[in-house]
C-alpha cells in the first residue's frame, strides 16, 4: 500500500489528519535517535523498527479489515483485562495509545490538571482524534484500578462506548468471586459484539496462544539476567510495549527469533553494555508507547536497564493462565485467577509486590532500583515507602523518580539519575 | 563582572584569582561547575593545591563562558603550559562543556569538594541559584541525596525575586533578617504566589525585617523537607551561594539544632570537587 492509502484510511476512520501529522511527524526522528542509533543491537530488532516506524499504518489496516469481516476489535489499557476472551470470539484486542505528551493539554480540557498523565494522554488521544486504534475499535474496556480511571471512563463514554470491569481491591476469596463474575460479564459483552460464540475449545486455544506470548517475553527477560546484558533496556521495553498492539502469533514468533539471537550472544559473552555498567531494575507504573524517557536517561548516563517491574514489564507476562480448564466456566475461573495474582498497587494490602521487587532485584543481580511512578499516581507513590524500606534492609540502593511524559524535567532527571548511578558505581 | 548581591559580589574584583606561583606545577587539572546562575572554575596542581578560582555569571553561552574563564585563569596563574591535563565539568550545564574530558554530577562533585575541606562531614546542604540539594555522606561517600523538584522554592532564585519585590539588594536580606524579632509567615512556595503574598504583607504594614525573616524561613522549610527525607546527622555543612545568606543559614542551624560547617568559599565546592575528580 502506498502512503496515500493510509491517509485515506485515517480519514475514513474519522481522524484529524492535520493534528495526526503534527503528532506523528517528530516521532520518527525521535525513534531514530533513541533506538536505531544504538550500538550493537541484536539481530531481529528490524521487525520492531518496522512496526514502530509504521505504528499507525499496517497494523491498523489489518484491524480495519478484521472489523469489516465482522470480527470484534476491542481496545483496553490494563494488564487485568482478559484479552483471551476477545481472541476466543475471533476478535483482536489492542492496548491503547497513552504515553505521549502531545494530547495531554486536550485531555486537560475535560479532566483536572492535577491527575495522572496517562489518563490525560488517553483522553486527549480520543478528543484530538489522533489514535487510529481508538477509532478502529468497537468499544473500549476500562477497569476500576484507580479513582482517576474509574471516573475518566464516565467522561470517555461520552465520546466512545466504554465498558467498565469492576476490578476488586483486595485479594480475598470474595474479591475473586466478584472478578470471576466480571470476567463472565465481559464474555457476554464480547459475544454481543461478535458473530462467533466463545466455546471451551476456542477459549482454551486462545489461552494457550496468549500464554505462548507470555512465555516468549519471559524468555526475553531471562536473557537480560546475563552479564553483559545482550539487549538494551530500551529495546526490551519497546518489545513489551508492542506486545499490546501486535498480532499475537506473529509477535510471539518475532520475539522468539530475538530470543535465539540473545542465547547466542550470551554464549559468546556479547553484550550491549560493559560489564561494569550499573544494572538497573525499574519498578513502578506503566510506560506506554511512546514513553521511553527514564530508560533513555539511565542508558545515556552509563547504566543499563535489565528489568521492569511494571505493567509494561513483568506484571504483563509473569503470571500465566492455567491451561487445565475443560469447560468455558473453568477457563473463566482460570482467567480470573491470573489477574488476582498480579501485584498491582491498586490492591490492599499488597505485600507480594514488595517480595516481587526483592526477588527481581536478586534474580537480575541489579546494582540499584529506580522507582519510577507517574505524577499523581497515589497508590504507587505510597507503596514506595514499603519498597524503599525493604530494599534498604537488603542494602540495595533505590531512588524515586516522579515524572510525566513531557520533556520539561529531563535535565533535572538526568542529574538525579546520573548522580544515582555515580553513587552506586 | 559578577552579579549584584551576595551570590557573586565578593568576586567582583578578582573574578580570576591566583593563590600561588605555579611555575613548579607539573600537572594541572580544572573543575568547571556550570550552574544555572553562575559558572565556577577551580584550578588544581598535582598536590590538590588550589592554584586559582573564578566565578562569573553563566550567561547564555555557558560553554563559551567556561572556556573564556579557563583561558583567563590559566593566564592569571601563569601556568607554563596552556593546556590542562584533565578537565571535569559539573553542574546543570555540564553536558554542554565540550572541551571537558568527562562530566560528573554536582552531587558527586559537591560531596568530593566538601570532604576535601571537611573530612568529618556527614551531611551537606547546598543551595544554589536554581536548585538545592541535600546529600548524606558516610566515610566521604554519597549514600543518599534529595533535590528540589523543578521549581524555584527553596533556592537562591526565590530569595532573589523576593528581594526584588522588597526593593532590596540580595546581600541585604541576610543582615535584615538577623535584626527581626519575629517573622511573618509565607504560605506559598511558588515564587509568583509568594510575591503576591509579600506585597500584601507590605500593604498591611508588616516591618520589612519581619517579612525578610519570613522569606528566609520559607527557604528553610523547603530545605528541611529534603533533610527529613534523607535523614541527616551532624556534622552538617552548607555550601552554595545561599550559604552566604545569614538569615537562611541561622534558620537552618536552629531547625537542625546544630552549627553548620561553612567553607570559606561556599560557591566553589562543586568546582573544587570536579577538579579533584579530574585525574
Amino acid at each position: 500500500m502506498s502512503e496515500i492509502d493510509y491517509r485515506e484510511m485515517w480519514a475514513e476512520l474519522g481522524m484529524d489528519l492535520e493534528k495526526h501529522d503534527e503528532f506523528l511527524e517528530p516521532l520518527s526522528d525521535h525513534y531514530e535517535d533513541l533506538f536505531v542509533s544504538q550500538d550493537n543491537r541484536p539481530e531481529g530488532m528490524e521487525y520492531f523498527n518496522e512496526v514502530m516506524q509504521n505504528v499507525h499504518h499496517s497494523r491498523v489496516a489489518e484491524l480495519k479489515s478484521e472489523k469489516e469481516a465482522g470480527n470484534p476489535v476491542i481496545a483496553s489499557f490494563c494488564v487485568f483485562v482478559p484479552d483471551e476472551l476477545v481472541a476466543a470470539a475471533g476478535g483482536s484486542s489492542i492496548g491503547l495509545c497513552a504515553g505521549a505528551q502531545y494530547p495531554v493539554s486536550t485531555g486537560e480540557e475535560v479532566l483536572p490538571r492535577d491527575m495522572c498523565p496517562l489518563i490525560k494522554s488517553t483522553m486527549g488521544f480520543k478528543l484530538d482524534r489522533i489514535c487510529p486504534y481508538f477509532e478502529v475499535s468497537d468499544f473500549v474496556v476500562g477497569e476500576t484500578t484507580c479513582d482517576g480511571k474509574k471516573k475518566a471512563w464516565e467522561i470517555l463514554d461520552e465520546y466512545k462506548p466504554t465498558y467498565v470491569m469492576e476490578l476488586p481491591q483486595r485479594k480475598s476469596p470474595e474479591s475473586r468471586d466478584l472478578w470471576v463474575k466480571e470476567v463472565r460479564r465481559f464474555k457476554d459483552r464480547i459475544e454481543d459484539e461478535a458473530t462467533t460464540e466463545i466455546t471451551a475449545e476456542s477459549l482454551g486455544s486462545a489461552i494457550e496462544t496468549k500464554n505462548e506470548k507470555r512465555r516468549a517475553l519471559k524468555e526475553l527477560y531471562a536473557a537480560r539476567k546475563a552479564d553483559p546484558v545482550p539487549i538494551s533496556g530500551k529495546d526490551a521495553l519497546l518489545i513489551t510495549q508492542l506486545a499490546f498492539f501486535d498480532d499475537t502469533e506473529r509477535f510471539t514468533q518475532k520475539v522468539s527469533n530475538i530470543n535465539s539471537t540473545l542465547v547466542n550472544r550470551i554464549e559468546a559473552g556479547e553484550g550491549v553494555a560493559p560489564t561494569d555498567a550499573p544494572r538497573i531494575l525499574i519498578a513502578g507504573t506503566p510506560m506506554p508507547l511512546p514513553n521511553w524517557k527514564i530508560h533513555d536517561i539511565v542508558e545515556s548516563s552509563g547504566g543499563v536497564v535489565v528489568c521492569e517491574e511494571t505493567c509494561t514489564g513483568t506484571r504483563y507476562f509473569e503470571d500465566e493462565v492455567p491451561e487445565s480448564g475443560e469447560t468455558v466456566a473453568e477457563h473463566i475461573e482460570n482467567l480470573a485467577d491470573r489477574a488476582m495474582e498480579i501485584n498491582c498497587a491498586c490492591f490492599t494490602p499488597n505485600e507480594e509486590r514488595v517480595d516481587d521487587v526483592l526477588r527481581l532485584a536478586r534474580e537480575y543481580e541489579v546494582d540499584g532500583v529506580v522507582y519510577a511512578n507517574l505524577e499523581f499516581c497515589l497508590t504507587y507513590d505510597m507503596e514506595y515507602r514499603k519498597i524503599r524500606t525493604a530494599l534498604e534492609d537488603k542494602d540495595i540502593p533505590v531512588t524515586q523518580i516522579e515524572s510525566n511524559f513531557g520533556e520539561s524535567d529531563v535535565e533535572q532527571l538526568k542529574t538525579r539519575i546520573q548522580a544515582f548511578l555515580e553513587m552506586i558505581s | 563582572m559578577g552579579l549584584p548581591g551576595d551570590l557573586t559580589g565578593a568576586f567582583e574584583k578578582d573574578s580570576a584569582s591566583s593563590n600561588k606561583d605555579t611555575t613548579g606545577a607539573t600537572r594541572i587539572t580544572a573543575g568547571i561547575d556550570v550552574g544555572s546562575r553562575t559558572c565556577k572554575v577551580v584550578l588544581l596542581d598535582e598536590n590538590a593545591e588550589i592554584l586559582g578560582t573564578s566565578i562569573e555569571k553563566s550567561g547564555i553561552e555557558s560553554s563559551e563562558t567556561a572556556q573564556e574563564m579557563v583561558t583567563d585563569i590559566v593566564e592569571t596563574v601563569g601556568a607554563e603550559k596552556p593546556a590542562l591535563d584533565a578537565t571535569v565539568a559539573t553542574g546543570y550545564g555540564r553536558g554542554n562543556v565540550d572541551f571537558a574530558d568527562q562530566n560528573v554530577t554536582e552531587i558527586t562533585c559537591h560531596a568530593r569538594g566538601l570532604i576535601e575541606q571537611f573530612p568529618e562531614a556527614r551531611g551537606l546542604i547546598d543551595i544554589g541559584g536554581q536548585d538545592s540539594k541535600v546529600i548524606k555522606l558516610e566515610n566521604g561517600q554519597v549514600i543518599d541525596f534529595a533535590m528540589n523538584d523543578k521549581c524555584a522554592a527553596g533556592t537562591g532564585k526565590f530569595l532573589e525575586s523576593m528581594a526584588e519585590t522588597l526593593d532590596l539588594q540580595l546581600s541585604e536580606i541576610g543582615p535584615l533578617a538577623k535584626n527581626a524579632d519575629e517573622a511573618t509567615e509565607l504560605t506559598s512556595t511558588c515564587a509568583v504566589f509568594a510575591e503576591s503574598e509579600v506585597i500584601t504583607q507590605i500593604h498591611q504594614g508588616a516591618p520589612r525585617e519581619e517579612i525578610v525573616a519570613g522569606i528566609c524561613d520559607s527557604v528553610v522549610d523547603q530545605i528541611m523537607g529534603q533533610v527529613e527525607r534523607v535523614g541527616l546527622e551532624p556534622p552538617i555543612a552548607m555550601t552554595g551561594g545561599v550559604a552566604r545568606n545569614e538569615g537562611v543559614r541561622r534558620g537552618l542551624e536552629a531547625a537542625l539544632d546544630t552549627d553548620l560547617l561553612v567553607p570559606e568559599n561556599p560557591q566553589i565546592v562543586g568546582a573544587l570537587g570536579a577538579a579533584l575528580k579530574a585525574t
